[in-house]
């Protein structure tokens, strides 16, 4: 699998997850710049984290109207595959390749913090690599990453069984406390049907050295790596 | 404002004395037009020309073999192996901070980034040493509230990290916070660009953002003290736009790719002319600006208000000629501005012209040569006697002072700042805010990582300076080494008073004195620095506050070593323990006394004791370490038993001092050390020459003291974290 | 023509914020103060002189960039520049 990073202005979280997917790939993803329309022969677009467009009018809004997002979406109908983190979510969800959208965290205030995610599926080419029902720890670095969708598009999600991480406590359970950003259905990340495009808040691209305190992030890359 | 004739009364409105101004008609031989008033009055400000403190900066030591660049470029240069540099520098937003405290922070952290970038560094950290006035005090929840969201705004927007800083809370503040900001960069040692122009006929190029009405006078502002009318100055404070200096920062790394850049300098305090004045002025060339091709924001704007805008994220450059369309073709893929606005000459001048007129036109070396330096009187503040035993009478048992030790403002745990800053951009955040003494960031494609810290303890100077100056340098060079780095050089921020007050500028001389010896001692030379003066409200100045930040070096980011204690680890203190409870933490917050004369730091000990400790972290021997400072031992075991989660027994310590001097007595160059075999380690010690005692055991769920008292760690803990959500009220 | 578009949150979307102005509101002692929306108001100066027609285009410019309409309402008022 070819996998390219997707690059906005403002994008700043380009360069960790360059280094994740070259430690699962063992090779350099290609970066794609915002005004391009051609995606050559890559098979995974990643959209990074970061402040596109500053943040400016609502989170992903602008990166959502660029050139290169009419080629993300071409590719997506195509079934390819498209990881969005943070505001590459954000930005997924602006552009109606994910529903819902992601509001201001319940507490108004930026969160940097560990979190712990329960993976919900995983006969997906981006979780194969965990066990069910698996719990691991991820950094998340967001002022607006309370996901939130009508009752119907959550019943949806929940129906079709396209929820792909739950905020939890250490032991896997969903709690208030655990949500901290304050999420519908303490959802972190979202499948569209075909389960080919992932949105997620925390970063798991932050988690692949032990040396920088774990590992917990690395099937994630692991998993589409092998797919 | 134009209406007004250009004269001494306009000058003095403007921060120049009579005398001043005098010299600056002197120079010019004839009237000034307003234009270059403003220049003569923000290039001869505190800020600019470091007037009242210059004489004593230079008694700092600032070599070292491993020294590129020390004070006098945007920021100090050292060299830190594998053909790599570390570009770092702190600097002040006081003043802004206070008028409005998001924004003021915010600049503060763009301004500091752009002192590093433009060496050619990319930044890969920053920290922010930060004073506020009391909890109770109305207006200081407002001012962290502002503060921190500013910081955390700023930096998690750019996507450089912040991973560490301190907080002090003391009445002195109340009317003037401190915001000091570091960033630490990395850049090729052979790639480090400098601000001195040259070449008659280059290019002067000015890119970035559009010029505004932002800021003007606000190197002025920075160097006056706040009366009443603090409020009505709010129009003069910048607003940071962070998304322009991320593409800034990007544009001008790509840029630096190539070799077009002669000279390059950001707009910092006194925009446009400061930065043009100090790269002319460097190159000993001239400069000559057409004011007209200004990218600008707004219409109308007056020369003078050009020339003193401060704008953010702008930048100047002196290009090569045939280079300056391929440099426009990067910015303007960045989407910023870029224009040439200018040229470099051989008259020595600077010459500002706007509509077809010369507004500005004055002799460059007059303007720095003449610049005025003040031997400011000083009073030599008087030594404060050792505090008298019976003044640090006993009645709390151990257990019971240390919690509420734990949750007073000083010690309280800042998870809830941390928690607003973006710590792991960048993923090479090797130890994060509180996992270690000094935060651990590995740099990219290494493995070699930077130690980094800011230390002060403002309490200590305030009744000591020399002293104080002293333990503020060598608390940062115990803190990198408590991590096993070795420290390699500081930036200074000196935030004083009114320096026309002889007590004010008394401490200043002393501090610095202090600071010298401890430099040299520790082979810690200060490579940058800025000077903040005038940090008073309504004649109150606050307390004297030399910040120190510091970086060091490890080989082997794997080798580093966090404070967090495992379970079965055998706990040593090195270093010897008097009992010293003047200006602890204890005495103020338990006693309810500010009293006494600070711990001594006798620096040959301080060394022996700190290259000892690094060694045994460098061979493995030790899991987690962690330095003896606010607060005194049992406050640094906690920190290690709650950072780990685990239990600790203590042993008694000896007879001849009592128990609560001994446990939180704040005697400086101490470590305690966990270790698999503490007498082992207590031998080597003793070896060495140090003062080294096994103090107890890890283990359990609880800390028990020796006084007979236990208490659980997670009550501990909750008494530590307490504090900041209830103050900040979420 | 001045083209003002404002956008808020749609009712039943959590508004954090209001809720946050609300209750500083009533930490300074304005009583009274029922629910508070927050929102944001863009202004356009559109070169368009034939009001109809500007409004149209400040809807469409609504709907495609300025409001999120999963989460957010608009509406438009139209001035002469």
């Amino acid at each position: 699998m070819k996998p390219g990073i997707v690059l906005f202005p403002g994008i700043n979280r380009e360069r960790d997850m360059a280094i994740a997917l070259e430690r699962a790939f063992g090779h350099a993803p290609r970066i794609v710049w915002h005004t391009e329309t051609d995606l050559g022969e890559l098979d995974l677009l990643v959209l990074p984290g970061g402040f596109s467009y500053g943040d400016y009018l609502r989170c992903g809004a602008m990166a959502a109207q660029t050139p290169v997002m009419g080629a993300v979406r071409a590719h997506a109908e195509r079934g390819g595959y498209v990881l969005g983190v943070c505001n590459g979510f954000q930005i997924l969800t602006e552009a109606g390749l994910l529903p819902g959208a992601l509001l201001r965290n319940a507490g108004l205030r930026f969160i940097s913090a560990d979190c712990h995610l329960r993976v919900e599926r995983t006969d997906t080419a981006f979780t194969a690599q965990w066990q069910q029902g698996a719990v691991f720890r991820a950094p998340m670095a967001h002022g607006d990453g309370n996901y939130f969708a009508d009752t119907a598009t959550l019943d949806r999600l929940e129906g079709e069984n396209l929820v792909a991480f739950r905020y939890v406590t250490a032991r896997g359970e969903v709690t208030p406390e655990a949500n901290r950003n304050g999420s519908a259905r303490s959802i972190a990340g979202i499948f569209s049907p075909n389960l080919r495009v992932l949105g997620l808040m925390p970063h798991p691209e932050d988690l692949v050295d032990k040396l920088l305190g774990g590992e917990d992030g690395a099937p994630l890359f692991a998993s589409l790596a092998a797919a | 404002m134009t209406q007004r004739p250009i004269d001494a009364a306009l000058a003095r409105d403007f921060g120049l004395s009579e005398e001043e101004y005098a010299r600056a008609l002197a120079i010019m031989g004839r009237p000034l037009t307003l234009a270059e008033l403003g220049v003569f009055s923000v290039m001869w400000s505190e800020h600019c020309s470091y007037k009242s403190s210059r004489t004593w900066l230079s008694q700092l030591p600032t070599k070292a073999p491993w020294v590129i660049h020390g004070p006098g470029e945007n920021a100090g240069v050292v060299e830190i192996g594998h053909g790599l540099a570390c570009v770092f520098k702190m600097e002040s937003h006081n003043h802004p901070s206070f008028i409005e405290p998001y924004q003021g922070a915010a600049t503060g952290v763009g301004g500091i980034l752009r002192d590093v970038f433009t060496m050619g560094a990319r930044p890969i950290a920053n920290l922010n040493a930060l004073r506020f006035g009391d909890p109770r005090h109305p207006v200081t929840r407002r001012i962290v509230d502002g503060v921190v969201r500013g910081i955390g705004g700023y930096g998690n927007c750019v996507g450089v990290p912040t991973v560490g800083g301190e907080i002090n809370f003391h009445p002195a503040y109340n009317g003037n916070p401190l915001v000091n900001a570091m960033t630490v960069g990395v850049a090729p040692v052979d790639r480090i660009f400098l601000s001195a122009a040259a070449g008659v006929g280059n290019p002067v190029v000015y890119v970035g953002s559009k010029t505004g009405r932002d800021g003007i006078h606000g190197a002025t502002m920075a160097s006056a003290e706040f009366g009443k009318d603090a409020e009505e100055k709010r129009p003069t404070v910048q607003v940071g736009d962070p998304f322009t200096e991320k593409l800034l920062i990007e544009a001008c790394l790509e840029l630096m790719q190539t070799d077009a850049i002669v000279a390059i300098q950001d707009m910092g305090a006194a925009g446009l002319t400061s930065s043009s004045v100090e790269m002319a002025g460097k190159g000993g060339v001239g400069i000559d600006l057409d004011l007209d091709a200004v990218p600008q924001r707004e219409t109308g704007i007056s020369a003078y208000e050009m020339l003193l805008s401060e704008s953010q994220e702008r930048m100047l450059m002196v290009l090569r000629p045939e280079k300056a369309e391929a440099a426009r073709m990067i910015f303007e893929k960045w989407q910023l501005d870029f224009a040439v606005i200018g040229r470099i000459t051989d008259t020595g001048r600077f010459v500002a012209r706007h509509q077809g007129r010369v507004e500005a036109d004055i002799p460059l070396a007059p303007l720095a040569d003449q610049a005025p330096v003040y031997q400011r009187p000083i009073a030599e503040p008087a030594k404060p006697a050792e505090l008298p035993p019976a003044r640090a009478e006993n009645r709390w048992g151990l257990a019971e002072a240390l919690e509420r030790l734990l949750g007073t403002p000083d010690l309280a745990s800042r998870a809830w700042v941390w928690e607003q800053y973006d710590s792991t951009i960048g993923g090479q955040t090797v130890k994060r805010p509180g996992a270690a003494d000094a935060a651990v960031v590995r740099i990219e494609g290494q493995t070699m990582a930077l130690a980094l810290t800011t230390d002060c303890t403002p309490r200590y100077c305030a009744a000591d300076p020399e002293a104080g100056g002293r333990q503020a340098v060598a608390e940062a060079w115990r803190n990198l080494t408590a991590t096993g780095a070795r420290p390699l050089a500081v930036t200074d921020n000196l935030n004083f008073g009114n320096p026309e007050k002889p007590e004010v500028m008394g401490a200043f001389a002393a501090a610095i004195r202090g600071m010298a010896a401890a430099c040299e001692a520790l082979n810690f030379p200060v490579v940058s620095g800025n000077v903040s003066l005038y940090n008073e409200t309504e004649g109150r100045p606050i307390l004297p506050t030399p910040a120190i930040g510091a970086v060091g070096v490890i080989d082997d980011a794997a080798a580093a070593v966090g404070i967090a204690l495992g379970p079965w680890l055998d706990l040593v203190l090195i270093g010897q323990t008097r009992g010293w409870l003047g200006q602890s933490l204890w005495l103020r917050e338990i006693a309810g006394r500010e009293e006494g004369a600070p711990p001594p730091v006798d620096l040959a000990a301080e060394r022996a004791a700190g290259d000892f400790v690094r060694g045994l972290i460098l061979n493995g021997t030790v899991r987690a370490c962690h330095d003896v400072s606010d607060g005194g031992l049992l406050v640094a075991v906690a920190e290690m038993a709650m950072a780990g989660n685990v239990g600790v027994r203590l042993s008694a310590g000896p007879r001849e001092i009592p128990g609560h001097a001994y446990w939180f007595g704040e005697d400086q160059g101490r470590y305690v050390l966990a270790v698999p075999d503490g007498p082992a380690v207590v031998r080597a010690a003793e070896a060495a020459g140090l003062a080294a005692v096994r103090i107890g055991h890890s283990g359990g769920a609880d800390l028990t003291v020796p006084d007979g008292g236990t208490i659980s760690i997670a009550k501990l803990r909750a008494a530590h974290e307490a504090f900041f959500p209830a103050f900040m009220g979420s | 023509m001045k083209a003002v578009v404002t956008v808020m949150l749609k009712d039943g979307v959590l508004d954090p914020q209001g809720k946050a102005i609300g209750q500083a509101l009533a930490g300074l002692g304005f009583a009274g103060v029922g629910e508070v929306r927050a929102g944001k108001v863009i202004e356009l100066e559109l070169a368009e002189t034939d009001p109809t027609r500007a409004r149209a285009t400040a809807e469409a410019m609504a709907r495609r960039l300025l409001a999120n309409t999963v989460i957010e309402s608009f509406r438009v008022q139209v001035e002469p520049a």
